[in-house]
């Protein structure tokens, strides 16, 4: 049985990997700590369930990651991908603690891929969980139980009740019925609100509707809303997310990683008016593979189409739903209702303006085309070999960006401006104060686990006193 | 390719679709780098993959969309019920794939008919007093059941066993891929197969375990199977010396504890004790999740099976000198007898199977 009656040092809001990172090291450091997952314990973990991998900076090849990644190469990467809404001193401290982030996991039982299988040409900068983020959740909460820590499942936090920014006992649903917690610090992990539809729809109106969420259904951003209507300082820009093109068929929500569709350098994508809207060869996949879910966000009825045929088929990773095919353009065309006489333009149209050049599928090349409005810079080569492949896609959300303000403890600042007695905040509910637009593969999960041992840590100084 | 395909079939092939565009498992086994190399899975395909799983239940801990989820991805089950489907189909002659249905009954139905076989033998070919009394000195089994009636029913019941299993070996690798079955096998693949063969590679999740139990690692399961193969195989030569001993060297069993055969069988009858309870044990408190439930007869039947007789093998030799040896002999030599014949049907065939698997991927990453 629980015990709500107790006084516990540190409570943790949210089971993913911010959440465990931060309990894990609360407990480590002597705290009593509770944990309280608002999922069931199969669907336990939140986003952190579907993920693969974490960045980490080394300065020399370690058994998990190839050659070295700096400081100022990992900055940079962050400065490019953010456009400069980054805070440099947070980011820096996470990029620099981000060494010791996989020793730290391994340490929890995760187990990491050998550097020599990575995917994407990522084995540099990313190590790669074996078995994925599943594995590693299953590893944190191993840990988490070996070390006494009390887990509760199916356990919505619903209010913090916060007084001069001093959590004083937290409101929960426990299994439905209503209970307090009461602990001398609080950590909040709970991610992000980008499963919540209605607030989505403050920023976005009806085309939040056709959002898929790629993670977790729990992410309602409760504990968010929450904590900024009790005076904690916001952060982050409400309308930004993360999004990539994804699978039109897929699941509305927790379809996870293997939704993404990442054919569009291959193809050419239009939108439901049959118009191309970007170029679809700018750069190489896995730096422009965050764009396209804002850019298809913003389309009628927010799908767009990627064409393409046989040549390409095996450029790109396959799909879960197979695509369409057809021996013509405008077949191609009718099976995905679009206009057969527009695609066919298009398509004559950008056939014509391919220029010749020497196609490599893993970097940019010089296959580009010449005289469109909207060019294809790289990757151009002409669509005219069929069967043709129709892939229909949708936005797929991972994560929102408005957050709650932290400084470098992991303290959550209040709108006064000063940090708050014993309120701490790890992972994606503030990682807006980081990634203020963009984002860089690996970084959510070095974001959490950086944030969460520290959380835990000065949490665990506030319980034991 | 068969005409209709199974509904395991059919539903391995939506859960490799969904598999190929993930590729989290990659790390685990053999399974899933070859799973890359294709992208659409044929029949023959999907029943090799499910061939080369060693059902160490890392991909189904690991998966993300794992039931509850609406996906219900469940690799170590679905690949499980193809596998017993593929030991039916190949199986010589065709019509007896049918003895995989309920195998746990056959198997059990096999092993009490041909003990009692065996006992109603003796008893009406020996004077039954026999049986009970002491046998000391050269020759002291032989006066139990007649040598002539132990070699004759070991060698037509285990000569028909690999005959049917090379059959159904044949029949599988044309099978499973009628173009690449008719490549030459070369060396180097060959090798490599024995090696993953012989140290269990694939139910190693990449060095720290499987899920032998639930989501944490261990090495039980791969150490249990070890300690079978490894008893089994010792077994095997023990009897192998044994004849060895008589044909060449004159010399009649029984033999001395401490001499090759006995030491070969002893050792070998304890690991396979170990091997086969200890895998019982896992089989019983696994997660259930990743478990095709309708195949665990037929599992339990052969581990039983295989526990019997090396355990009835141990008291032989703890009691040989007895009036009970009689009796242990010919339970001993029935439960033998039993194995033999329905080996060709059995759980035994993965063995055959999964090394043909373990070989074609080795021929396929040679390329
Ligand atoms: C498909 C996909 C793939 C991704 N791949 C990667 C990758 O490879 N590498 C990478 O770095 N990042 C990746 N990300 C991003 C990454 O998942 C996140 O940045 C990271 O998981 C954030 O961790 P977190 O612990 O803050 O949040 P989460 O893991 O989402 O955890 C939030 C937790 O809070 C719980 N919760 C929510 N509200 C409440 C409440 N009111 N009460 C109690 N509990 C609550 C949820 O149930 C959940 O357990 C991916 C995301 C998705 C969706
Ligand atoms: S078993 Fe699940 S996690 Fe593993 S590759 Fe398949 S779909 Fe992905
Ligand atoms: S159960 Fe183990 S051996 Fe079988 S496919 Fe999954 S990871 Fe590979």
């Amino acid at each position: 049985m629980v015990e709500f009656t107790r006084l516990w040092d540190v409570l943790v809001v949210g089971g993913g990997n911010a959440a465990l990172s931060a309990a894990i090291t609360a407990a480590r450091a002597g705290a009593s700590v509770i944990v309280a997952e608002h999922a069931p314990k199969a669907m336990r973990g939140g986003n952190s369930r579907h993920t693969r991998n974490l960045r980490a900076l080394h300065p020399k090849p370690t058994d998990v990651l190839t050659e070295s990644y700096l400081e100022e190469e990992y900055w940079d990467d962050l400065l490019r991908v953010t456009g400069g809404r980054t805070d440099e001193a947070l980011a820096r401290m996470c990029i620099r603690a981000s060494e010791h982030a996989p020793g730290f996991l391994r340490d929890c039982g995760v187990v990491f891929q050998p550097s020599l299988s990575g995917t994407l040409s990522l084995s540099r900068t990313n190590a790669f969980f074996l078995g994925g983020g599943k594995a590693l959740v299953n590893a944190l909460y191993r840990t988490a139980e070996k070390l006494g820590i009390t887990i509760l499942y199916d356990t919505e936090v619903q209010h913090i009740a916060i007084e001069e920014g001093f959590a004083r006992e937290a409101i929960v649903s426990w299994r439905g019925f209503p209970q307090r917690i009461r602990a001398k610090a609080v950590i909040a992990s709970a991610g992000g609100f980008q499963a919540n539809r209605e607030w989505l729809r403050e920023y976005w109106g009806d085309a939040a509707d056709n959002f898929q969420i790629r993670g977790t259904p729990y992410a309602q951003g409760r504990v968010l809303r929450d904590m900024l209507a009790s005076g904690v300082q916001e952060v982050g820009d409400p309308t930004q997310f993360h999004a990539v093109a994804n699978d039109a068929r897929a699941p509305m929500a927790d379809g996870g990683l293997a939704m993404r569709l990442d054919c569009v350098p291959f193809s050419i994508v239009v939108n439901k008016d049959v118009e191309r809207f970007y170029d679809e060869g700018e750069d190489v996949w896995p730096k422009r593979y965050a764009i396209w879910g804002r850019l298809i966000a913003q389309q009628r009825d927010q799908r767009a189409f990627a064409i393409t045929d046989s040549q390409a088929l095996h450029n790109y990773l396959p799909s879960v739903f197979p695509p369409m095919k057809a021996d013509s353009i405008a077949q191609l065309a009718v099976m995905l209702d679009l206009d057969p006489a527009k695609l066919e333009r298009v398509v004559a149209e950008y056939n014509a303006a391919v220029q010749p050049g020497t196609f490599h599928g893993n970097k940019l090349d010089d296959c580009r085309t010449e005289g469109l409005a909207i060019p294809k810079s790289h990757w151009a080569r002409r669509i005219d070999t069929p069967p043709f492949y129709g892939h229909p896609l949708a936005p797929g959300i991972t994560f929102t960006f408005l957050g709650v303000k932290v400084n470098d403890r992991a303290r959550v600042m209040m709108a006064d401006g000063k940090p708050s007695g014993n309120i701490f905040a790890s992972g994606e509910i503030m990682a807006g104060n980081i990634l203020g637009q963009g984002y860089l593969a690996g970084f959510g999960m070095t974001i959490g686990t950086v944030f969460g041992r520290i959380a835990g840590e000065e949490a665990a100084k506030i319980g034991r006193n | 390719m068969t005409g209709t395909e199974s509904e395991a079939t059919i539903e391995a092939r939506r859960q490799m679709e969904i598999c190929n565009a993930c590729r989290y498992c990659e790390g685990y086994c053999a399974v899933f780098p070859a799973m890359t190399l294709r992208r659409e899975f044929t029949t023959g395909d999907l029943t090799h993959l499910a061939n080369l799983c060693h059902s160490c239940k890392g991909c189904y801990h690991a998966c993300q969309y794992a039931p509850p989820h609406p996906f219900g991805i469940n690799v170590p089950e679905t690949f499980a019920t193809i596998r017993a489907e593929s030991y039916a189909e190949y199986a010589w002659p065709q019509g007896m794939g049918r003895a995989f249905e309920r195998n746990g009954t056959l198997v059990s139905l096999a092993a009490f008919l041909s003990v009692t076989l065996v006992l109603l033998l003796t008893m009406a070919l020996q004077d039954p007093a026999i049986l009970y009394t002491a046998q000391t000195g050269t020759g002291a089994f032989f006066r139990v059941i007649p040598y002539w009636l132990m070699v004759g029913m070991a060698s037509l019941s285990f000569g028909y066993a690999l005959f049917a299993m090379g059959m159904g070996a044949v029949r599988y690798w044309r099978g499973t891929a009628p173009g690449a079955g008719q490549k030459p096998i070369t060396a180097g693949p060959v090798a490599e197969a024995a090696v993953d063969i012989l140290t269990l590679r694939n139910l190693g999740g990449g060095g720290h375990g499987c899920n032998d139990l639930d989501d944490s690692f261990a090495q039980a399961r791969r150490h249990l199977h070890h300690a079978m193969f490894y008893g089994f195989m010792m077994c095997f030569a023990a009897t192998s010396v044994g004849a060895f001993y008589h044909h060449f060297m004159g010399w009649k069993s029984p033999h001395a504890f401490l001499s090759l055969p006995v030491q070969l069988g002893t050792w070998g009858g304890v690991l396979l004790c170990i091997g086969t309870a200890g895998l019982l044990w896992v089989k019983t408190v696994t997660d259930p999740g990743p478990v095709a439930k309708r195949l665990l007869g037929g599992e339990y039947a052969m581990l039983a099976l295989l526990f019997l007789i090396s355990s009835t093998g141990l008291l032989l030799l703890a009691i040989r000198h007895t009036g009970a040896m009689g009796v242990m002999l010919a339970i001993h030599l029935g439960l033998v007898l039993a194995f033999f014949l329905v080996m060709p049907y059995s759980k035994m065939v993965h063995g055959v199977y999964r090394g043909l698997a373990l070989l074609r991927n080795a021929q396929e990453k040679h390329k």
